[in-house]
């Protein structure tokens, strides 16, 4: 306490005289010191103090000379008083950059909030020369300290990022944000050389992925640049390797934060393709890029298909963005001009890789298949093959084969749905059994399906109401007393 | 259509005068050469229909009038790109009432003209106006009657309006005269409606008299019937002799001889009681109710639906009454004894004889109770002659027998296991024993506390005779509350179930006796206990969700679930395609399989468990359950040394890289040798004790025989399923490739080639899918298809989505038709525009060139004349 009220008295007579003026070094040395609790203390103090000397004008505005130099220069004692001061400035916002990197997020907070301050009473009241065009000038260096603040190499900020989102409402700071993300991007990442720096560039997405661009241009006067500098800064960000988790992240948002505000969409193809290009659930995510930009800016993506085919493997029924990639696959299977060869291809493929499906994803993926059937008739054959061939030794579907037109999935049939009609779970072998009789015209609406869950399903049938309850009639025996029980072959009551 | 209806608001909201409109329709419709009758085909009772008249006349000039006022307009400024701008304060806006509209109109042009007006000009009074109407013009045109206040007494003249004017000749005058001059008016004739009036009092009257004399009459039968019943006795001595004879039959006075004769006559016989039921006869009863309820289970597993069983139309007799009464059985009860008491309901049936069979039970045990060789070897012909039916049951029993001579330490176990009857022998002799000690009755506890506190330092027989004893005491039949109070005991005893389960060294032996009251309770009250095990499941599911939103992961639940999801099987018919508890049961299996972390050695017994109860449970109904078979690649591909998966891909929870890889790998050579197949102690799953590296090993090896033995069975279980090979593929790729099977020691290997035969054996067999024909469209026939009308104007059949759909398409069709019909009337009247135009056009031409003829003609001929003249002069 007694600490805090010398502090105050400090300040007050720095701002009482200018005659105490040296009284600074006081608060400027605390800020600096050891002590967590005068650290804190001397950061709100310096606040406050420059905050009042910004709104005085007491601090030089203009290009800055060497402190020697200043001094011993020919100017008025208040020009040198204002030199002065104004590098008493300059240590005080070096000693709270300082401070961002500390141990404790209180006082990274307090830091960040103080520099914040002065970026927005310099904005108010300049210290660089006015531009000749007579628009406000933006605190770029300061701003600069904070963003570099915000991106340790070596550890997690995004608490404190996440703190600091608020300020990024603004316009300007969003913009020149952007800017000094930009920059120190292309800093950082030119020393490692290629090297993955997973903490500078977790705390760049963190910092960069909520970024909220405005929707219109009315918004804002320069609304093209803002996307542009946005872009940039993506592109940046996006040319140098991304650790895999993160990876995922970005593809996640690419589709409704990224792409929207793009100037030129177009350029995210490269990362877009080699990202499909990785397999696994990459290149699912990938897929959702990817069409945007077919779909809205004529990208043309040889062979996709094939490689759409290719994605397909047991782990798309278990995987979390199952709904995401089964909404884009029905997409790009809803055309009528797609040959019958390459639907039977994915419907063959969907249905063998559905055996190992648990009962939330057979229950969308049957009646995705059924809407295959409705929209391409020729394929009916894999249900219904009249004078087929009987007793055949193999399934003539090559499950191994890259490309669907060599699968010969169109001589198959659908055994597998066959199979599922034997599944345990009752919703499951009804929706199989559909199939067996030719199919209604209306297509099944799938977007309730795509985002089932177990628990759900769980739920669901645990709530329905039971009108009657059949019993077991064969009398127990005790736990494992059931005639031929699997359980008393290998395992003891002990 | 819209457009149309957007017209005829437009036009309708101008017109005020709406009177004079009314009339000219009420004319119109009145004149017979307007009006078209559209004639209908039938009469139909209830069908409101709103064509039935038409007014060609007056709707073809509306709709003239209408595209005169919007289409003829757009006609006539389509080449100009000036706009006329109604900028009328809220013109188009129908929110605001026209009066509103009126005032405000009103006060912005005051505001407008307020400060333009001529300051000098104090004269100038703005008009003043009623209604958007200049006061003036009303003033002279003071005849006018608004025909909005009274369009119904229109043309008449109220009596007030007439008193007012003429001094009126009717009800004021009248009263007056009332008063005073009376004796006048009677005189005077009676007008009309006097005459009604007084017609009605009379019928008033006489009424009130018909009404009296009923009463009356009334009054005086009762008083009649009153003395008739007095002096009736009276009478009654002196009727005829014959009549009085019946009567004495009748009610013949009592006499001892009757009585007695009487008593013996209608004393019930010594009728033979239904005769005792011989052994083969019970036994084929048993085999008849077996085979009944085998019957229901198959079809529950084929999910076929009982109602529609249920609902089949019986026979229905000519002389059916059609009231609902059906005489099923026989309930008159018949007072019948049986042991010593009075044989009171049918529901207490099941409960006696399973008190019987404890009974015979008993005196079995009594009989032997020294030799308890022989007892078994009757229990077991006991066994035999019950189950005389089910060959696999005889089976069983015999290789139990034959296990019993194997080995000493086996054959104890399979006592207490298996050998129901005889664990009921000890138990009751020990009951003897206990019996002495425990109070007789016990009352229901009414929570947990009390229930575990009952129990609480019991051994397992005398926890087994209490939970009996309550059971016998609270039967519901004896009292009311019974019922849900033992329907609590179920839930208690499942809650106490789990509590044993999940002590740090589990009683599972207790549990495995407590079953068999659970059974009996469950049999008891299936709904309660369903209701319970469904609660169970809930929270389980219920927690491992919470815990995968938090964590991102769960893990699997404590053996109590495990334990729980056992008795499920044992208390349900697994195989239902259906089940309220079973379904749900399955689902959260699924979920432990797919969701939970297998990260230890435990997780991987669980999970075996698991895979177990999978199997038992679709043991009947071949079910495929793709988690199972998931989960055993899995198991085996923990199995192997880290190497990359070929051929194959395990799923979730296991993957090809990860930090569980290896769990089940054995190197060591001496253990490997060492080992020994044993059966997996279930208590292992809440705590390992066995610490040692060797013990552990040997688990390892004990799962991966335990997972080659479920491959083998899943194999068999599967194999008539059409992609049974399919499924298959990835653990055959795996057995055969990669897993390495000479190190293993021999019984291992012995396993491992019993599974792998299993699933090689097997013939691959693909015939094509034909789906099922469709029915064939029947041919039309005349004879009219009668559907039952249950609301007009809908049509029938077709589920609720496909009656929408209809009638989506069908308004499609009528909107679309409409709208052609309208493009087409606005062309043809276009078109008339245009025509008119153009015969305008050229009739003006034609006139003009006449014209421009004729005084060239005049011209001429003034010409001529001028130079006849000329001439002439």
């Amino acid at each position: 306490m007694a600490r805090a009220a010398a502090v105050a008295d400090c300040v007050q007579a720095v701002l009482g005289s200018r005659a105490s003026a040296n009284r600074v070094f006081e608060l400027l040395e605390l800020l600096g010191g050891e002590d967590e609790e005068d650290a804190a203390c001397a950061a709100r103090a310096c606040g406050r103090l420059f905050g009042a000397l910004l709104q005085r004008g007491e601090l030089l505005a203009g290009p800055l000379p060497a402190e020697e130099a200043c001094l011993a220069g020919s100017g008025s004692a208040e020009d040198k008083y204002k030199a002065w001061m104004r590098h008493r400035y300059q240590e005080c916002v070096a000693g709270l950059a300082e401070l961002m990197g500390h141990g404790s997020f209180r006082l990274k907070e307090l830091a960040l909030c103080t520099l914040m301050r002065f970026v927005e009473l310099e904005a108010k009241h300049p210290l660089v020369a006015a531009e000749p065009q007579g628009s406000r000038t933006f605190p770029r260096e300061r701003l600069k300290v904070v963003v570099d603040g915000l991106l340790p190499i070596n550890e997690d900020a995004s608490l404190l990022i996440s703190r600091f989102q608020e300020y990024m409402e603004y316009d300007d700071v969003r913009y020149f944000v952007i800017k000094a993300v930009t920059g120190s991007i292309a800093q950082v990442m030119q020393k490692t050389k290629e090297r993955p720096l997973p903490f500078y560039q977790q705390n760049v997405f963190s910092l960069i992925s909520p970024i909220n661009m405005p929707n219109k241009e009315s918004d804002m006067v320069k609304f093209l640049a803002h996307k542009q500098a946005f872009e940039k800064m993506w592109l940046s960000f996006l040319k140098h390797k991304l650790p895999a988790g993160l990876y995922k992240k970005v593809l996640v948002i690419m589709h409704d934060s990224i792409l929207p505000y793009m100037n030129e969409p177009t350029l995210m193809i490269d990362f877009l393709t080699v990202a499909y290009g990785i397999g696994g659930a990459i290149s699912l995510l990938a897929l959702n890029g990817l069409f945007i930009l077919i779909h809205q800016h004529n990208l043309e993506y040889p062979d996709f298909y094939k490689k759409l085919y290719s994605l397909l493997d047991p782990s798309i029924y278990h995987v979390k963005y199952r709904a995401r990639f089964f909404h884009l696959t029905d997409l790009f299977l809803s055309s009528s001009h797609l040959p019958a060869y390459l639907v039977a291809a994915f419907i063959k493929r969907l249905s063998r890789l559905a055996l190992t499906a648990p009962p939330e994803a057979l229950l969308m993926i049957i009646p995705f298949i059924c809407n295959l059937f409705r929209r391409h008739p020729a394929c009916s054959v894999l249900v219904h093959r009249p004078n087929g061939p009987a007793g055949m030794s193999e399934d003539p579907y090559i499950m191994e084969e890259e490309q669907p037109s060599q699968s010969r999935a169109l001589e198959s049939s659908l055994w597998e749905i066959q199979t599922l009609q034997n599944h345990y779970h009752p919703d499951v072998a009804k929706a199989a059994a559909v199939l067996n009789h030719s199919l209604s015209e209306i297509e099944d609406d799938l977007s309730g399906l795509l985002e089932l869950s177990a628990y759900e399903l769980f739920d669901k049938e645990v709530k329905k109401k039971a009108i009657d309850v059949p019993l077991e009639f064969e009398q127990v025996r005790g736990l494992f007393g059931k005639k031929n029980d699997i359980f008393a072959e290998h395992f003891t009551l002990d | 259509m819209g457009k149309a209806a957007k017209r005829k608001r437009k036009v309708s909201v101008p017109s005020t005068a709406k009177g004079p409109v009314k009339s000219a329709m009420a004319m119109v419709k009145s004149n017979p050469f307007e009006v078209k009758v559209n004639r209908q085909k039938f009469n139909i009772l209830g069908r409101k229909t709103k064509n039935d008249v038409g007014l060609p006349g007056v709707s073809r000039s509306k709709a003239i009038k209408k595209r005169t006022q919007t289409l003829l307009k757009e006609y006539k400024e389509r080449e100009k790109t000036n706009v006329f701008k109604d900028k009328r304060f809220g013109e188009y806006n129908t929110k605001i009432s026209p009066e509103e509209k009126m005032i405000r109109r009103f006060t912005l042009e005051r505001q407008k003209n307020y400060g333009k007006k001529n300051i000098y000009n104090l004269n100038e009074d703005e008009e003043l106006t009623h209604y958007g109407q200049s006061l003036a013009e009303i003033e002279k045109m003071n005849d006018i009657i608004d025909s909005d206040s009274d369009t119904e007494e229109r043309g008449t003249l109220s009596a007030e309006l007439t008193a007012a004017h003429f001094g009126g000749g009717g009800g004021l005058l009248r009263k007056k005269a009332s008063s005073g001059q009376q004796d006048e008016e009677e005189e005077k004739p009676k007008s009309r409606k006097e005459l009604i009036e007084e017609m009605i009092t009379k019928s008033k009257q006489e009424k009130q008299e018909r009404q009296t004399q009923r009463e009356s009459a009334l009054e005086l039968t009762e008083k009649l019937d009153n003395d008739w019943k007095e002096i009736q006795t009276l009478i009654a001595r002196k009727t005829p002799k014959s009549e009085k004879k019946d009567k004495e039959v009748e009610k013949p006075k009592p006499d001892e001889y009757d009585m007695i004769v009487r008593e013996l006559g209608f004393e019930m016989k010594a009728k033979p009681s239904e005769r005792m039921k011989t052994e083969e006869e019970l036994a084929k009863e048993e085999q008849a109710r077996l085979q009944k309820l085998e019957a229901d289970r198959l079809r529950r597993m084929h999910g076929l639906d009982e109602q529609a069983n249920k609902k089949k139309p019986s026979h229905v007799s000519a002389d059916d009454l059609a009231d609902g009464f059906i005489l099923d059985k026989d309930d008159r009860r018949l007072l019948s004894y049986k042991n010593g008491k009075i044989n009171i309901e049918n529901e207490e049936e099941e409960e006696k004889d399973g008190e019987d069979e404890e009974e015979e039970a008993e005196e079995g045990g009594k009989e032997d109770n020294g030799n308890e060789e022989e007892s078994q070897e009757e229990s077991a012909s006991e066994d035999e002659d019950v189950a005389a039916d089910s060959h696999s049951d005889l089976e069983s029993n015999v290789e139990s027998e034959e296990e019993e001579t194997a080995g000493n330490k086996e054959q104890n176990k399979h006592k207490t296991n298996e050998n129901e009857s005889q664990s009921v022998e000890e138990l009751d002799r020990k009951m003897e024993a206990a019996k002495s000690e425990l109070p007789y009755t016990f009352a229901v506890p009414e929570s947990y506390e009390t229930f575990k506190s009952l129990l609480a330092g019991r051994t397992i027989e005398q926890q087994l005779i209490i939970l009996d004893r309550i059971q016998k005491c609270n039967h519901p039949s004896l009292a009311v509350g019974n019922k849900a109070k033992l329907e609590k005991l179920f839930g208690f005893l499942l809650e106490y179930i789990g509590e044993l389960a999940t002590l740090d060294l589990p009683e599972l032996r207790t549990i495995d006796k407590l079953v068999l009251p659970l059974y009996n309770l469950c049999q008891m009250f299936p709904e309660a206990a369903s209701d319970s095990i469904k609660f169970i499941l809930r929270d389980a599911a219920h927690d491992m969700e919470e815990l995968i939103e938090v964590k991102g992961r769960a893990t699997l639940p404590g053996l109590d679930m495990l334990i729980y999801l056992k008795i499920t099987s044992l208390l349900f018919p697994t195989s239902d395609f259906m089940h309220p508890v079973v379904t749900p049961a399955f689902m959260y299996m699924s979920q432990l399989l797919t969701k939970c972390r297998i990260t230890t050695l435990q997780d991987v017994i669980k999970g075996l468990f698991i895979c177990c109860l999978f199997l038992e449970y679709v043991s009947l109904s071949k079910r495929f359950v793709p988690e199972l078979i998931n989960f055993l690649l899995g198991v085996l591909h923990i199995s192997l040394p880290k190497k990359r998966a070929q051929g194959y891909t395990v799923v979730h929870p296991f993957s090809p890289v990860g930090k569980n890889l290896e769990l089940l790998l054995v190197c060591d050579k001496k253990d490997l040798e060492s080992w020994q197949k044993q059966n997996l102690p279930l208590s292992i799953v809440t705590r390992l004790k066995e610490t040692s590296r060797t013990e552990m090993n040997h688990i390892r090896l004990s799962c991966l025989a335990l997972c080659f033995d479920l491959i083998k069975k899943c194999a068999a279980l599967y194999e008539s399923l059409p992609s049974f090979h399919e499924i298959m593929h990835p653990v055959r790729v795996l057995l055969t490739q990669h897993v390495p099977v000479n190190e293993y020691p021999e019984k291992m290997q012995e396993w491992y080639h019993s599974a792998l035969k299993e699933l090689e054996n097997k013939v691959k067999q693909y015939t094509p899918l034909i789906s099922e024909k469709k029915k064939p469209v029947p041919l039309k026939q005349y004879t009219p298809k009668i559907v039952k009308v249950l609301e007009f104007g809908r049509k029938q059949g077709g589920s609720k989505k496909e009656q929408e759909r209809k009638q989506l398409i069908q308004r499609h069709k009528r909107e679309l038709k409409g709208a052609i019909r309208e493009i087409r009337k606005d062309n043809q009247f276009l078109a008339r525009m245009q025509l008119s135009e153009i015969m305008e056009r050229d009739s003006a031409r034609k006139r003009k060139v006449k014209e421009l003829l004729g005084s060239l003609s005049a011209q001429e001929g003034e010409w001529k004349a001028m130079k006849r003249k000329r001439g002439k002069n």
